[in-house]
């Protein structure tokens, strides 16, 4: 789960994290006061948003006059924010973070994550802060400084000494640096960050170290402990059809295309929207019902889809393990009854009462006029999912019957 | 022969008498595994459906020579219960509880490498392991396999289950499945099995399942190259899922330039494994490769 910049700085104030004064507003007025009550001659206006590069897309905005701030906020508060990260559609600010401007001698990055490999937490540092590490790493590794850390330890102030060191920190620094990164480790790992980010972590102009950017992710599993955490999820930064995925625990990412998917299972999720691309078709979105799907589930993924208006044709790609098909079947014809549609439905069922299923769905389709197709292995039915969202059907043996059934079930 | 569980392979279940425990445990058996023993804290001197449960997974060896575990328990106390498991010194731990916080595993792991345990672990968030027509130890279905030479490792449990169905259709059976799960801190990983799968000569090709994020395939492809004198088959999935957004697999998410599917399906490319574009061509593939 994405921690907004601010949400993300609070708590590193409360491990005592040198960060910058500062508040958030969700409209100019507010963003005034704010800038008011900070005092002083200049201020940044930060937008809050889940995504990297803000400062390119005009999200960050550093202010030098009082009389300036109002008018930014103006601009700044419900800008569509379009970076790398959030796609061509971009993402609507809807609040900004409002800091007083910090005289900045010098930029580091600095960053602690979880490392598969070593399986412990891991910081990565490097002197050249500001930037994107992808790019310092690609054209000079050698200046990305990386440290395991133990888990049963912890740090320790000497291994953040030596990475100050390393990445060419004066003298003076050390020990300030080591304190800082400690307390920044301890604060990611109390709360089961998967990802902090500070870039940049600055030294000021008087000799001291500030967190000046903060970017987090927390492990969506270890909510449960998290409750203060949990509350921070910002369903505003999801599209309506995420926020109905969250609610009823289902794994969905929207895409651009227009064949929906429902699959059982990541692996095959992933794996269904590569033939579709391969057959050249669009997927939808990913979504998996997950291995413990009950009815409820199935009906309220399926309605997911059949909800979403760039939705032309829905795929649906069960390998039954522990998901029945029947019940898989029976979520399906449920979700159809409650949000009526014309779209094609192609089903490719298999394994555990894979016959249960193929004729429940059989039989609710001849009842209920449903247009369904299906598709014996996984590259039949997406093959066809595919030139049905073409508009190239082939009018074949399932067609007819289920034109029939549809004017039976309409009339 | 076969790697990891065959039929001497005795097993406890812990969890054995929440609904998932119980409902596999009962598939587990009329398969045909030797399912000892159930273990849960607090139940001991109990039944299910005829199998004794026990509060510790030590009391469950010392009555019963139970010498593997399967892990059903919720994913607040699941790490607990691998670590159980490792301190009993279990030949195998499987863990399917799915949604385990990472932060427990990095804990499992740091004392599976610090203590003198055996224990191997695989898992979590994983459908099991099993040896065709000797024992299953997890949650896929049993009836789509049949005993063979085919081995096959992967990240996704469903997408195993058509791997197994592709060889199957093509005449080749399976010696061990195991899957590996797709959580970012996981026991056995592809190496691990494929060295078990080289000394194993009932197996005569393998089947490697990846998706995206991290670097375990690139790996896996690199010792492939060096030390594995069977010949491989390969699916990554994940080529159209965006950079950034997790795939439903805690592990699955595109963070570094270089998981991308399309990056891995190269590195094994160049590694002499046989990369196929699509997942229907698993079967075909592996047909292929052995000469049918």
């Amino acid at each position: 789960m994405y921690l907004h910049e601010f949400q993300a700085k609070g708590l590193l104030r409360q491990y005592g994290v040198p960060v910058p004064d500062g508040g958030v507003a969700s409209v100019a007025s507010d963003a005034l006061r704010v800038a008011k009550e900070l005092k002083g001659d200049a201020w940044v206006l930060k937008v809050q948003v889940h995504a990297g590069g803000r400062g390119k897309a005009g999200g960050v905005k550093v202010v030098n006059a009082f009389s300036e701030v109002y008018d930014e906020a103006t601009r700044m508060i419900g800008m569509k924010i379009v970076t790398k990260q959030t796609g061509p559609e971009g993402k609507i600010a809807r609040r900004i973070l409002v800091e007083k401007a910090t005289d900045i001698q010098k930029e580091i990055y600095l960053s602690f994550l979880v490392d598969r490999d070593s399986e412990q937490c891991m910081i990565i540092a490097s002197a050249e802060g500001g930037v994107e590490i992808e790019e310092v790493a690609k054209e000079n590794p050698a200046a990305v400084v990386k440290e395991n850390i133990n888990p049963v330890t912890g740090m320790g102030l000497f291994l953040g000494r030596k990475i100050a060191k390393r990445i060419g920190l004066d003298s003076s620094l050390l020990n300030k640096f080591a304190e800082v990164a400690n307390k920044l480790y301890q604060c990611f790992v109390d709360h089961d960050g998967m990802m902090l980010e500070i870039n940049p972590l600055v030294v000021t102009g008087d000799g001291e170290i500030l967190c000046l950017d903060a970017k987090m992710t927390v492990d969506e599993n270890a909510l449960y402990r998290h409750p203060k955490i949990a509350e921070m999820k910002d369903y505003g930064e999801l599209e309506p059809q995420e926020v109905r995925a969250s609610i009823f625990d289902l794994s969905y990412v929207s895409m651009e295309g227009n064949i929906g998917c429902m699959v059982n299972g990541a692996g095959l999720a992933m794996a269904t929207m590569d033939i579709i691309k391969s057959f050249g078709g669009e997927p939808a979105n990913f979504l998996d019902v997950g291995g413990g799907a009950d009815v409820n589930k199935v009906r309220e993924a399926f309605k997911i889809i059949l909800t979403d208006p760039k939705v032309k044709v829905i795929f649906v790609n069960i390998f039954g393990g522990i998901v029945r098909c029947d019940l898989i079947a029976q979520g399906v014809l449920t979700a159809s009854e409650e949000v009526p549609s014309d779209r094609h439905i192609v089903v490719r069922l298999d394994g555990t009462n894979v016959e249960e299923g193929r004729r429940i769905l059989e039989e609710g389709a001849a009842k209920s006029g449903l247009n369904i197709v299906t598709g014996e292995t996984m590259a039949d039915a997406a093959k066809k999912a595919v030139q049905l969202a073409a508009g190239n059907i082939e009018q074949k043996e399932e067609k007819p019957s289920t034109k029939a059934a549809d004017k039976g079930g309409a009339k | 022969m076969s790697i990891l569980v065959n039929n001497r392979t005795k097993v406890v279940v812990q969890g054995l008498t929440g609904s998932q425990g119980k409902f596999h445990a009962q598939k587990m058996k009329d398969y045909g595994t030797n399912i000892v023993a159930g273990v849960v804290p607090g139940r001991g001197n109990t039944e299910v459906d005829g199998t004794p449960v026990f509060d510790t997974v030590e009391e469950a060896i010392r009555n019963t020579g139970a010498n593997a575990s399967i892990v059903y328990v919720p994913p607040a106390y699941a790490a607990d219960a691998i670590m159980e498991s490792v301190d009993a010194n279990l030949d195998l731990c499987v863990c399917i509880t799915e949604g385990i916080p990472v932060k427990d595993m990095i804990q499992v792991k740091r004392l599976m490498k610090t203590s003198s345990s055996r224990t191997m672990l695989i898992g979590p968030n994983c459908p099991g392991v099993i040896t065709p027509g000797e024992c299953k130890m997890g949650i896929m279905p049993g009836e789509i396999h049949s005993p063979g030479t085919v081995g096959i490792i992967s990240k996704s449990g469903t997408l195993t289950y058509e791997a197994v169905k592709q060889v199957g259709a093509f005449g080749f059976g399976q010696s061990t499945c195991i899957g590996i799960g797709g959580d970012p801190i996981i026991g056995l990983k592809y190496i691990d099995l494929l060295e078990m799968f080289q000394f194993d000569a009932q197996t005569e090709c393998v089947v490697l399942i990846g998706e995206i994020g991290g670097q375990a395939e690139v790996k896996a492809g690199e010792w492939i190259k060096q030390n594995f004198n069977k010949p491989v088959v390969s699916f990554i999935a994940g080529q159209t899922a965006p950079k950034g957004k997790r795939m439903g697999h805690a592990g699955a998410i595109v963070s570094g330039g270089d998981d991308t599917a399309a990056a891995k399906m190269k590195a094994l490319e160049e590694c002499g494994v046989y990369v196929v574009q699509s997942p229907d061509d698993i079967g075909k593939k592996v047909a292929e490769v052995l000469g049918k």
